[in-house]
């Protein structure tokens, strides 16, 4: 038996999983290209108030509201989780070289980024919900929600994912051998990055 | 690394064969999972057939009240919904799973527990879709399911919701499927498998995971949308809130499309691997069916809208699509020529699979010529939503996908089974299943282009449908009947003692080469390739047939162990979709319940012990 040296061998010299998660991303293009055109789609046919953009009439008291977004806070957020793409790959670099240190602080700060955004967004969520935007009340709150609330989802998945790599880096058991799984892990993480880049313009920055 | 205790353990356990439920239950071979999948889609085909049975004695005379307007609606939906996602792509599936790592000399799939996954789910998705009978409430908004016929409004009762949840867990298993086979077809070829060597069964295979990876997104997120519309009062597809009922169409079909080819691009790659073993000729214009098939699926981005010609797009949207869609006559009237470029002239060998082969020809050319007459705008506007367009696509589905589905379970049943179907019923079964099918759709073209409406339950006697819908129903039954002929065949055969050689068809292909059915790791020694059809390479330099593999021991080929994780998960990810269906209170619980299953499902299956250091089992210790 020629043992587990074979055991890596593939046609392509790729490992399989990493192939398989950016098969997965290339699929996931398409999932969050639908939400994002549906977003687009239902721009500006929103019947009633919230707007995203422009003030807006509250038909029970007939008072004129301030457009409800607000970009300082968000920016924020997207600033951090741009910053954690960074870090994760500074937190794989010390994963590859053994140096445990590096690996343990780096995934910590990107853990603290992706957290900070979905807290940032669990709070923008309640936020908007008090000045009475609803998935019901119009359309703009439907595909706003739906569609920044599947990427949050995603960032979710990430964490938890993240959590996982981080409590095996603690452990000591996320050896330079195994640092092909924090590089999958970090695929995902920098594809959602991505696709917030995409997002924050469409949703926040274009009136 | 040194060889562990725990290794040497596995690679005895693979000696022995696995019989049993729970080796069924736990089994991550592929060719067991394509065997699961083959019985489970073939159950659900039958009930598939059976809906449409139903529907044919409705309809057999005019202002028939065999069954009321409700169960037809419910009939008609769930035979499109079970043949569409629970019969065809399951079969197709099948094949993929059976043949693809045997095609590309692998010892498995890149992720044999994720495939196992994809059964499962594939299993639990389609039982869920179909308990809606149990309640009484079946879908019964088309396998379309058009905004606004699938809002609140017009579906109050969870007929939609069966639909929409099942939809959407059938979806996991076909995306995790895809992945999987992508993986394994572009990284576990064996040693000089180009992808340009790869048989064509694979590259259309290859193609079509392409599709479903890009399609399935498409129609997951519409099923999203239609969800909030439904349960959360988001007003998407309805228009009193300023939604859209035309967006659900234009998701739909973006989607809709594309899985056509994912229906059809298979039994393609069947038939492609039929013609030339029985035609003694290497398949003719081999480079051209791999481009025309990838031609194929990406013009099926760019049609979609030829199924709203109705709607009013306006005339540059109509002649784009219209346009596109001609286009597509192209490449796959070069597959055509190219099939009949591989039996002229040779020495063809009329045996069951070579049949339904060239009746998949037939009828395929049959579709696709009515096909591109309703790509033509004016011409769909007198067809749409009439008994041609049913003609139309039971020639492609049934005409295409079933004929060629079929030639390839005659063609490699020997393989799987180690046993070979009787040819004499197997020509019956053609036969019948030839004239049922052109008796039940042949008069589809008529009565449609004389106005006859599909999905209405009934018609009335002046207009004069009644004959050749009489005709139909017989037709329809003779079709039922050439699948008991398959089903006695199967059954007869097997009583018989497992006879089957490992080359009964002097096939091309890496799959003969081992013995009948194969080993649970295939091959003894991976194979080296060393041009298109292996096979007949290999023999020609050995100057005659082979001699009969030898079954081997297995001994030191690592083989990946047995789990029960994926199932477990796959019942969390169904759980999650029963939950959202539920009552607020218990639905919510039911989704709590579902993703702490999924992620105790899938957090054992990424730390269960002894799989780690398995990434590619297929190349293991050769």
């Amino acid at each position: 038996m020629t043992g587990h040296a074979h055991a890596l061998e593939t046609s392509t010299g790729l490992d399989s999983r990493k192939l398989a998660i950016w098969t997965f991303i290339g699929s996931e293009c398409m999932f969050f290209a639908t939400l994002i055109s549906n977003y687009l789609v239902q721009k500006g046919k929103s019947l009633v108030g919230p707007f995203a953009h422009e003030p807006w009439t509250d038909p029970a008291t007939g008072q004129v509201m301030e457009p409800i977004i607000e970009i300082p806070l968000v920016t924020v957020g997207t600033a951090l989780l741009l910053f954690s793409s960074l870090f994760i790959v500074l937190a794989l670099y010390g994963a590859q070289k053994g140096n445990r240190k590096m690996l343990v602080g780096w995934l910590g700060a990107t853990l603290f980024c992706g957290i900070f955004f979905v807290g940032m967004q669990v709070y923008e969520f309640t936020h908007f919900a008090h000045k009475g935007l609803t998935l019901s009340r119009n359309m703009f709150g439907a595909s706003f929600y739906v569609l920044t609330g599947f990427h949050g989802t995603h960032v979710t998945i990430g964490v938890i994912w993240l959590l996982t790599m981080f409590v095996l880096a603690l452990r000591g058991k996320l050896t330079p051998a195994k640092a092909v799984n924090l590089e999958i892990a970090a695929l995902y993480w920098h594809f959602v990055d991505v696709v917030w880049i995409v997002i924050f313009p469409v949703v926040y920055l274009i009136r | 690394m040194a060889t562990t205790a725990l290794d040497q353990q596995r690679v005895h356990a693979a000696h022995a064969e696995k019989t049993g439920l729970w080796s069924w239950i736990t089994t991550v071979d592929h060719k067991r999972i394509g065997i699961l999948y083959g019985a489970t889609a073939f159950f659900f085909f039958l009930l598939g057939g059976l809906e449409a049975l139903i529907i044919r004695i409705q309809l057999a005379r005019p202002d028939n009240n065999f069954i009321d307007p409700d169960t037809y609606n419910q009939l008609f939906t769930m035979h499109g919904t079970t043949m569409i996602f629970l019969a065809i792509m399951p079969l197709s599936s099948m094949f993929f799973n059976y043949l693809i790592p045997l095609m590309i000399g692998a010892r498995d799939v890149a992720f044999p527990r994720l495939n196992a996954f994809s059964y499962w789910v594939f299993l639990l998705g389609g039982l869920f879709l179909n308990a809606s009978f149990l309640f009484g409430a079946a879908p019964d908004s088309g396998w379309y399911g058009y905004a606004n016929l699938t809002s609140r409004q017009f579906s109050p009762g969870p007929n939609v919701d069966f639909w929409n949840m099942g939809l959407q867990v059938l979806g996991v298993a076909s995306l995790a499927a895809a992945v999987n086979f992508f993986v394994t077809i572009i990284n576990l070829r064996a040693p000089g498998m180009t992808m340009m060597r790869m048989p064509m069964f694979v590259w259309m295979s290859f193609i079509t995971q392409v599709l479903l990876l890009l399609a399935f997104p498409v129609i997951a997120v519409a099923l999203i949308l239609l969800m909030f519309d439904r349960f959360f009062g988001t007003h998407f597809f309805v228009p009193t809130g300023g939604g859209d009922p035309l967006l659900w169409q234009h998701f739909f079909w973006i989607f809709g499309h594309p899985e056509v080819y994912i229906l059809i691009l298979p039994a393609f790659g069947i038939v492609s691997e039929v013609l030339p073993v029985f035609s003694r000729k290497p398949l003719f214009g081999y480079a051209a069916m791999v481009f025309s098939g990838v031609f194929i699926a990406f013009l099926g981005f760019g049609v979609w809208s030829h199924h709203m010609f109705t709607t009013g797009m306006g005339p540059i949207a109509d002649t784009f699509f219209s346009l596109s869609t001609m286009l597509i006559a192209i490449p796959t009237g070069v597959k055509i020529f190219n099939w009949m470029g591989t039996m002229w002239f040779g020495s063809l060998q009329f045996r069951t699979p070579m049949y339904f082969a060239v009746g998949f020809i037939a009828m395929f050319i049959i579709g696709g010529l009515s096909g591109v007459m309703h790509s033509s705008p004016p011409a769909d506007l007198q067809q749409n939503d009439t008994y041609f367009i049913v003609a139309h696509f039971h020639y492609v589905l049934f005409g295409g996908s079933i004929f060629a589905l079929t030639a390839g379970a005659y063609y490699w049943w020997p393989k799987m089974f180690g046993r070979m179907l009787d040819e004499g019923l197997g020509k019956l079964h053609f036969w019948l299943m030839l004239i049922g099918f052109n008796l039940t759709f042949f008069p589809m073209h008529m009565v449609g282009l004389n106005g006859m409406p599909r999905r209405t339950y009934t018609y009335p006697a002046e207009l004069g449908f009644a004959t050749l819908n009489q005709i139909e129903t017989a037709g329809s039954f003779i079709l039922g009947l050439a699948f008991l002929v398959f089903l006695w065949n199967v059954f007869q055969t097997s009583r018989k003692p497992r006879g089957a050689v490992a080359d009964p068809w002097n096939g091309a292909t890496l799959e003969w080469a081992i013995p009948s059915p194969p080993p649970e790791w295939n091959f003894d020694r991976l194979p080296v390739v060393e041009g298109r059809d292996p096979l007949w390479e290999e023999k020609r330099k050995h100057g005659a047939r082979l001699p009969e593999p030898v079954v081997g021991t297995g001994a030191g080929i690592h083989l990946p162990n047995p789990s029960y994780w994926p199932l477990v998960t796959a019942v969390g990810v169904t759980a999650v979709f029963i939950g959202i269906m539920m009552s607020p209170k218990w639905g919510a619980w039911g989704i709590v319940a579902g993703v702490a299953l999924l992620f105790f499902g899938l957090y054992s299956w990424l730390f269960e012990k002894g799989y780690s250091e398995f990434r590619t089992p297929s190349h293991g210790g050769h």
